[in-house]
């Protein structure tokens, strides 16, 4: 950057750069090669390459219970996580699109409640959703999650589109309006495409966290059959006590890889959503 | 944030009340659309959080367990959670020691690299990718059984430092090793941070470095104050994070050894889920509330003092 001894400067961040990268990404390669291992191996804490190539770990992982295998645990997952995370993306649109957009009595204060509700700790309202949900028999099924995405409890997500339709002119809607189109049609036709970026980032951060979401399934979900890969895996854990690691690292690797690959996909707007919203990650 | 907050409610839906009154004679859609569109997040605060807080809150004040009746049995829960539950104490220890370890260094991890990453360079893009990476896995179950098999005490991690530490086994290193897991996860932080870099102006360092200020003196005197109020945020959010997390502690070492990792949600849990204790867990769950809601206010209040706002009204 600057002119005096930049030369040399660069290489040395550079290689700063190169040296924390590969502490960071270390761990999952390692993952990646252990599945290859055998157990033995594992357990004595060999470098990073297995002396042979062995794929039975991915093979007994994948068959699990024997009654049910990932291809059970995937599906689940996918059952779990499509829905939710397009209820989501539909109802915060619809409620930040009422809260930028309409001067309704008391939307100010609807906002700093739905702002506050931010703070609220999940463990504050778990026991009192557990049992509501077990009065209306939604237990062991997705409804505990499904619900709440359609009913907008992501305050998260609302206020990150809030923030991203006030930036859009209103010009633009003037402009649809006074060529005949109704609210809704400015909203679908006018702002739902420059709203894209932001819907992607809702998209993105949500299938990541109901997808790694462990706490909820594990209270909601009790039988086997209904299993998403969170608690799969950690079934895998408790039933072997004399671990087979090669197995449990076959199945972890093979379960993080549908978001490994949308990460890399979509990779330039993760940044963009944590920029705009500050969201945790 | 919060200026940003109120600064953009206040002067948008000014605008807009007036603008719906002028249009509403017109068009007929305004008060009512507007709620329309809210409705389902009103059903969803009224159903699933404002009537399971108002629950949650009378569950405290009874014997509720996971079957049968319930009679209301006043303040005897919070009573016990002081007088009679050793557990909760160690409990409450323990989470705290977490957020100071785990907040502070993810924070100076985070900043450092964002400033690393902040160099001109060619593929500098890939490894601000690579860097996130472990910020979209570090929660699963996935992570928590690597670093299960890595902090083995025969494991690749005793064998790389040349060490030969119980890192699940012994209490002393049991919450640091979880705590790893947390810092590793800096992605976020550091997205921030790393924009917040890039929007300190140039001409403050050019000016600093003709006054004869060293690198240091422009990092404490320049950048430091400049990013300061992305440091605020970066701190409330995750120490409202790391207050809430118990999946690793869950999945990793189970709360042990001795307890020595039993932070709040996983005691809150268990004393729910497997001791079938609901009220009382109820109750802890609104200590934990109120610990949230103080250290938040802990931070905002000591903000005064270190947070520096460029413009009068915040960024």
């Amino acid at each position: 950057m600057r002119r005096r001894g930049s030369r040399a400067g660069s290489w040395i961040s550079f290689l700063i750069i190169l040296a924390v990268g590969i502490c960071m990404i270390y761990p999952l390669v390692w993952m990646f090669f252990a599945s290859f291992k055998t157990n033995n191996e594992i357990n004595l804490g060999t470098g990073l390459l297995p002396a042979q190539y062995d794929v039975s770990g991915f093979i007994k992982g994948w068959r699990s219970t024997g009654q049910y295998t990932y291809t059970d645990y995937f599906a689940n997952t996918f059952l779990l996580v499509i829905p939710t995370v397009a209820f989501t993306v539909i109802s915060s649109t619809l409620v930040s699109y009422g809260f930028a957009r309409f001067a309704f009595r008391g939307s100010r204060l609807l906002f700093g409640i739905m702002l506050s509700t931010l703070m609220v700790p999940n463990a504050v309202l778990i026991i009192p959703r557990y049992l509501l949900f077990r009065d209306l028999n939604w237990l062991n099924t997705y409804l505990p999650f499904w619900m709440p995405a359609v009913l907008g409890c992501y305050p998260f997500f609302i206020y990150q589109e809030v923030q991203f339709l006030r930036g859009i002119p209103r010009d633009l809607d003037e402009a649809a309006r006074i060529d005949g189109c109704g609210s809704f049609q400015i909203l679908i036709r006018i702002l739902m495409p420059i709203l894209k970026p932001s819907l992607i980032s809702v998209c993105i951060f949500q299938t990541i966290w109901t997808w790694n979401d462990f706490m909820n399934p594990l209270i909601y979900i009790n039988s086997v059959s209904k299993y998403p890969l969170a608690l799969a895996l950690r079934m895998g854990l408790d039933v072997a006590a004399a671990a087979n690691w090669n197995e449990i690292m076959a199945m972890a690797s093979v379960s993080i890889v549908p978001l490994v690959i949308m990460f890399f996909c979509l990779q330039k707007y993760f940044v963009e959503g944590i920029a705009t919203s500050g969201l945790k990650g | 944030m919060r200026h940003l907050y109120f600064e953009g409610a206040g002067s948008e839906s000014g605008k807009g009340m007036y603008m719906t009154k002028k249009k509403s004679k017109k068009t007929g859609w305004g008060q009512t659309s507007g709620y329309l569109y809210i409705l389902p997040w009103i059903l969803g605060f009224l159903l699933l959080q404002f009537l399971p807080l108002a629950n949650s809150l009378r569950y405290s004040l009874t014997d509720i367990k996971l079957g049968g009746d319930y009679r209301f049995i006043g303040l005897d829960n919070y009573i016990r959670m002081f007088t009679g539950d050793p557990d909760l104490a160690n409990s409450m220890k323990v989470t705290l020691k977490y957020i100071l370890m785990a907040v502070p260094s993810k924070l100076v991890f985070a900043l450092l690299v964002a400033m690393l990453l902040s160099v001109k360079m060619k593929g500098i893009r890939f490894f601000r990718t690579v860097y996130y990476l472990p910020s979209i896995l570090g929660g699963s179950v996935a992570i928590s059984a690597l670093w299960r098999v890595m902090f083995m005490k025969s494991g690749i991690v005793n064998n790389l430092l040349g060490t030969d530490i119980n890192w699940l086994g012994d209490p002393k290193y049991a919450l640091l090793t979880i705590t790893l897991i947390d810092v590793w996860q800096f992605g976020s932080s550091m997205v921030l941070f790393f924009a917040a870099l890039k929007q300190v102006p140039k001409d403050l360092y050019e000016a600093a470095q003709i006054d004869g200020a060293g690198k240091c003196g422009r990092f404490f005197r320049i950048t430091l104050p400049m990013i300061s109020p992305i440091i605020l945020f970066n701190m409330v959010m995750q120490t409202i994070n790391t207050l809430q997390n118990y999946t690793s502690a869950y999945v990793v070492t189970g709360g042990g050894p001795i307890k020595s990792t039993y932070v709040m949600g996983l005691k809150i849990y268990e004393d729910a889920f497997v001791k079938s204790d609901l009220g009382y867990a109820s109750a802890e769950s609104w200590l934990l509330f109120v610990t949230l809601l103080l250290l938040t206010g802990v931070i905002f209040f000591t903000s005064r003092y270190w947070v520096f706002y460029a413009d009068e009204g915040g960024r």
